[in-house]
C-alpha cells in the first residue's frame, strides 16, 4: 500500500484546510494492535477520497488519562496546546479513533475554547454508508459471521451512541448476537478512568474476564470493538481463554476496511 | 363531664399534630442546612433559587473563577443573559453568556421538568425491571391515595366527627373506603414481596457490607410498618361496620344503611362476638394507632433513607443535563494553566480570593448537589448491582459512596449544631475516614452507576472530585499512575515512547 498521509501542516502551507481532521489518538500511533486500525481508517479515507489530514507530530494525548485520574493540571497543559493547534489549522471538523479522545475533544475541549464538530469512526463510517459513498462487497468475508459487538462506555452511556456500531454490522449481512450486557447496560472492560494504566484494585477477578467470558457465551467468532481500550483488554481475555485460533477481536473500522468495494 | 370526653382529645389530637409538624419543620430545616455545606453549582433562575444558595453574594463569591460569560451572565441578570436578552450592551458577551448556560444545562427547565415528571412522577426508571416497577408503582400510589383518607382522619379528629365524609359522599363512600382497602390490600402484598426479596431470597445487592445493620433494618421496619398501618385500617372499619350493625349511637349515620367494606368484612366473623364496649374500644385504639402510626412515621421518614419520596422530585429536576462523559471544568486551574503558558497577564487583584481548593476531601468541598443525591438515596444498591469493579470483588460500591456522603453530611451537622453554627474542625474527613483510596482508585468511569439510578443520582461524580484530592492535593496516586503523568507530560502520550516517533505510523502504513 502506497500512501501519502497528508498533514495539517503541509495543507496549512499550501493554503488549504482539511475538510475532516482525523485524530489518531496515544494508541493508534504507538499501540502495535491498534496501529491497524489506523491504518485501517485511512484505508477508508483515501479510498474514498476524502479531503483529510492528521496532525502527525503536532498531536498530543488529549489529557483524558490524565484528567481521570484526578490530574485537572496536566489535563489542561495538554488540553490548551492542543486546542491551539486544532484552532490555529481552522479545524472544524474531526474524526476519532478513540471513544476517549471523542468523548474529551467533544465534550470537555469547548470549556477551554476548542469548539469542534467531533465524530467517532463509528459513526463516520455509518454517515458514509447512509450516503452511499462507501459501498460494501456482497459477498464479504463477515457474511453471516456470528459477530457480538462490546459497547465501549465512553461511545455508549458517556455519549449515547449505541446504533451507529450496530447499523455498520447489519450491513454486513452478519449474524449480529447480543452479550446478556448490552448497550446501556454493557459492562465495561475494565480499562476506563485511567484504569488502563495501573494495575487493578485488589478482587476476585479481573473486569476484563467478566467480560469477555460474557462475549464468549455468545459463540461468536468475531468480539468487534471501538475503543483501542476495549480492543487491549477483549484480546488479553480472549488469550487467557486461550481462544485465540477460535475467536477474533476486531475493531469496527477493520472490519469495514476488509469489506469495502 | 360528656364535654370533657369530647373536648379532650380534640385538643390531644391538635398537640399531637402541632408537635409533628413542628417536629419534621425542625429536621427539614436541618437537612436544608446540610445540603447547603456543599458549594453552589449553577445558576438558576427557579424558584428554589433561594432554597438553592444562601445568599446571592455567595454565588458571585464562588464563580468568580468561573470564566467570563459565567460572570456575564450573572452581572446583567441571570436568565435574561441565558435567554440572551440581557440588558449588557456587548452583544457578543450576551452570545457567550447564551452558548455558556446552554453548555451547561443552565436555563434549560424545560427539560428539567420534563426529567422531573417522566422520572421522579412517573418513575419512568423503574419500570426497566417491570415487575418491580409495578410492585414499586402499586405502594406509591397507594401512599398517594390513602392521603385522601387521611384528610378524613385528620378532620375527624379535629372536629370530634365520626367519618365526617359519609354523609357527603351517601352511597359512594363505601366504596370509596373500599378502594382504600383494596390499595391497602396490594400495598401490603407488595411489601410482603419486598420483605421476603430482602430476607428470605437475599438478593445479592442487599447483602452487601454497607447493608449491614441500621441499613437493612431501616428498610425492613417501614415495609413492615406499611402493613402494620393496613391492618390498623382494617381492625378500624371491620369493629366500626359491627358497631353501625348493632345500632351503637355515635357510629351509625342518620339515613344511612349500615357500612360494610370490601375487604374488612371479611374480618367482620372474628368481631362479631365482642362485647360493644370492646368493639368501641378497639375502633378507638386502631384509629388512634393508625393516625399515630402516620405521624411516626412522617418523622421516622425524615431520617431514614425514604426521603427520596420528596427528594426525588427536586434530585431529578437539578440532574446534570450535560453528556454523562463530561467532566467539569476547573476554572481555578485553567487560570494557572493560561497564566504558565503566557496565554494571559495576570490580572487578579490582591484582595481576590484565589480558590486553591482542588478536589473534595470532605462534603463542604462537594457540591450541594452532591450532598442532595446523598439525602435522595434510598439504598437501593442498583448502582452497585452493576458497578465492574463491584461485580469483580473490588471494594467500591456506589451506593456506601452515598450512604458515606449523607452519613458524613448529618455528622458536620450534628458537630455545627453543638457549636452555635460554627464549624471546628474534628479531625475527620469524608475521604479517609468514610471513604478508602482503595474505593476511590477501583472507578472505571463507565457511568454504570448514573445509568442505573432510578433517580438519577450520580455517585461518579463524587468519585472523580475525590480522586482530584488525591492527586493534586495528596499526590498519593500509584506509581504507574505517576509514570503515565510523567509520560503525558515529557512525551505526550501515556506511554513511553518517544514523542518523535508518534508519525512513525505513517511509514509503516507506506
Amino acid at each position: 500500500m502506497s500512501l501519502n498521509i497528508p498533514t495539517a501542516a503541509e495543507l496549512f502551507e499550501k493554503g488549504q484546510t482539511p475538510d475532516v481532521l482525523f485524530w489518531v489518538g496515544c494508541a493508534g500511533a504507538f499501540d502495535d494492535r491498534y496501529k491497524s486500525v489506523t491504518k485501517a481508517i485511512i484505508q477508508i479515507l483515501s479510498h474514498l477520497k476524502i479531503n483529510y489530514a492528521v496532525l502527525g507530530p503536532e498531536e498530543g494525548c488529549t489529557g483524558d488519562p490524565a484528567r481521570r485520574a484526578g490530574n485537572e493540571f496536566l489535563f489542561q497543559m495538554q488540553a490548551l496546546p492542543n486546542i491551539t493547534t486544532l484552532n490555529n489549522y481552522g479545524i472544524k471538523r474531526i474524526l476519532t479513533a478513540c471513544p476517549h479522545c471523542f468523548n474529551t475533544i467533544k465534550n470537555e475541549y469547548p470549556a477551554l475554547g476548542g469548539n469542534y464538530d467531533v465524530q467517532h469512526h463509528s459513526q463516520f463510517i455509518q454517515e458514509l454508508i447512509d450516503k452511499g459513498l462507501l459501498k460494501l462487497k456482497g459477498e464479504g468475508e463477515f457474511k453471516g459471521k456470528r459477530i457480538t459487538y462490546h459497547d465501549s462506555c465512553y461511545l455508549g452511556r458517556a455519549n449515547d451512541i449505541y446504533e451507529a456500531p450496530r447499523a455498520i454490522l447489519e450491513q454486513l449481512d452478519a449474524d449480529l448476537v447480543e452479550m446478556r450486557r448490552a448497550k446501556k447496560n454493557g459492562l465495561c472492560c475494565g480499562a476506563g478512568g485511567a484504569q488502563m494504566f495501573k494495575e487493578p484494585e485488589k478482587g476476585k477477578k479481573d473486569i476484563n474476564i467478566e467480560r469477555t467470558e460474557e462475549a464468549l457465551n455468545t459463540d461468536a467468532e468475531v468480539i468487534a470493538v471501538a475503543c483501542p481500550f476495549c480492543m487491549t483488554m477483549m484480546s488479553d481475555g480472549v488469550k487467557h481463554f486461550e481462544k485465540e485460533s477460535k475467536v477474533r477481536v476486531l475493531d469496527l473500522a477493520e472490519i469495514i476496511a476488509k469489506s469495502q468495494i | 363531664m360528656e364535654l370533657a370526653a369530647f373536648i379532650i382529645p380534640i385538643i390531644l389530637f391538635f398537640i399531637l399534630l402541632v408537635g409533628a409538624a413542628m417536629a419534621v419543620w425542625n429536621r427539614i430545616m436541618h437537612i436544608k442546612r446540610n445540603i447547603l455545606l456543599g458549594k453552589p453549582l449553577y445558576f438558576y433562575k427557579s424558584w428554589v433559587e433561594d432554597w438553592a444558595f444562601p445568599s446571592k453574594k455567595e454565588v458571585a463569591y464562588q464563580t468568580r473563577f468561573v470564566n467570563g460569560h459565567y460572570e456575564s451572565a450573572l452581572t446583567v441578570g441571570g436568565s435574561s443573559a441565558c435567554n440572551g436578552t440581557g440588558k449588557n450592551s456587548d452583544e457578543a458577551e450576551n452570545n457567550a453568556a447564551k452558548v455558556f448556560c446552554l453548555q451547561n444545562g443552565i436555563n434549560k427547565n424545560a427539560e428539567r421538568m420534563r426529567n422531573m415528571l417522566l422520572i421522579a412522577l412517573g418513575q419512568k426508571k423503574m419500570f426497566e425491571r417491570p415487575l418491580v416497577g409495578i410492585m414499586h408503582m402499586v405502594i406509591y400510589v397507594g401512599f398517594i391515595l390513602i392521603n385522601i383518607e387521611l384528610l378524613e382522619i385528620i378532620l375527624d379528629g379535629l372536629t370530634g366527627q365520626h367519618r365526617l365524609f359519609a354523609p357527603v359522599f351517601g352511597s359512594f363512600y363505601t366504596w370509596l373506603i373500599g378502594f382504600f382497602e383494596l390499595v391497602g390490600l396490594l400495598v401490603s402484598m407488595s411489601c410482603v414481596v419486598f420483605l421476603v426479596r430482602r430476607n428470605v431470597l437475599k438478593l445479592g445487592r442487599f447483602q452487601k457490607p454497607e447493608m449491614v445493620g441500621w441499613a437493612s433494618l431501616d428498610a425492613n421496619l417501614i415495609l413492615f410498618f406499611e402493613m402494620v398501618l393496613v391492618t390498623l385500617l382494617y381492625t378500624m372499619n371491620a369493629t366500626d361496620s359491627v358497631l353501625q350493625a348493632r345500632g351503637v349511637a355515635g357510629y351509625v349515620h342518620e339515613g344511612m344503611e349500615p357500612m360494610r367494606f370490601l375487604i374488612s368484612q371479611a374480618l367482620i366473623p372474628i368481631y362479631s362476638g365482642f362485647s360493644n364496649e370492646s368493639l368501641k374500644l378497639l375502633e378507638r385504639v386502631a384509629w388512634w394507632g393508625h393516625i399515630c402510626g402516620i405521624i411516626s412515621f412522617s418523622i421516622y421518614v425524615t431520617y431514614s433513607k425514604h426521603l427520596h419520596i420528596v427528594l426525588a422530585f427536586f434530585n431529578t429536576y437539578y440532574a446534570d443535563l450535560r453528556n454523562r462523559g463530561q467532566m467539569k471544568n476547573m476554572e481555578n486551574i485553567t487560570k494557572e494553566v493560561k497564566l504558565a503558558m503566557g496565554l494571559i497577564e495576570d490580572t487578579t487583584s490582591s484582595e481576590e480570593v484565589v480558590d486553591m481548593n482542588f478536589g473534595a476531601k470532605d462534603v463542604q468541598q462537594l457540591s450541594w448537589k452532591n450532598i442532595l443525591d446523598a439525602y435522595t438515596c434510598t439504598e437501593c444498591g442498583r448502582c452497585t448491582s452493576v458497578c465492574p469493579a463491584n461485580l469483580t470483588g473490588k471494594k467500591l460500591s456506589p451506593r456506601k459512596i452515598m450512604m458515606d456522603t449523607r452519613d458524613r453530611a448529618e455528622l458536620v451537622g450534628i458537630q455545627l449544631d453543638n457549636n452555635n453554627g460554627q464549624w471546628q474542625d474534628d479531625g475527620k474527613a469524608l475521604y479517609g475516614h468514610h471513604i478508602s483510596k482503595e474505593e476511590i482508585l477501583a472507578c472505571t468511569t463507565c457511568n454504570a452507576c448514573v445509568e442505573a439510578c432510578p433517580v438519577n443520582i450520580n455517585p461518579l461524580d463524587i468519585i472523580l472530585q475525590i480522586r482530584r484530592h488525591i492527586t493534586m492535593e495528596e499526590a498519593n496516586v500509584p506509581d504507574a499512575w505517576k509514570s503515565m503523568f510523567a509520560n503525558v507530560e515529557n512525551t505526550q502520550a501515556p506511554w513511553a515512547f518517544p514523542a518523535s516517533d508518534r508519525f512513525k505510523w505513517a511509514e509503516e502504513i507506506k
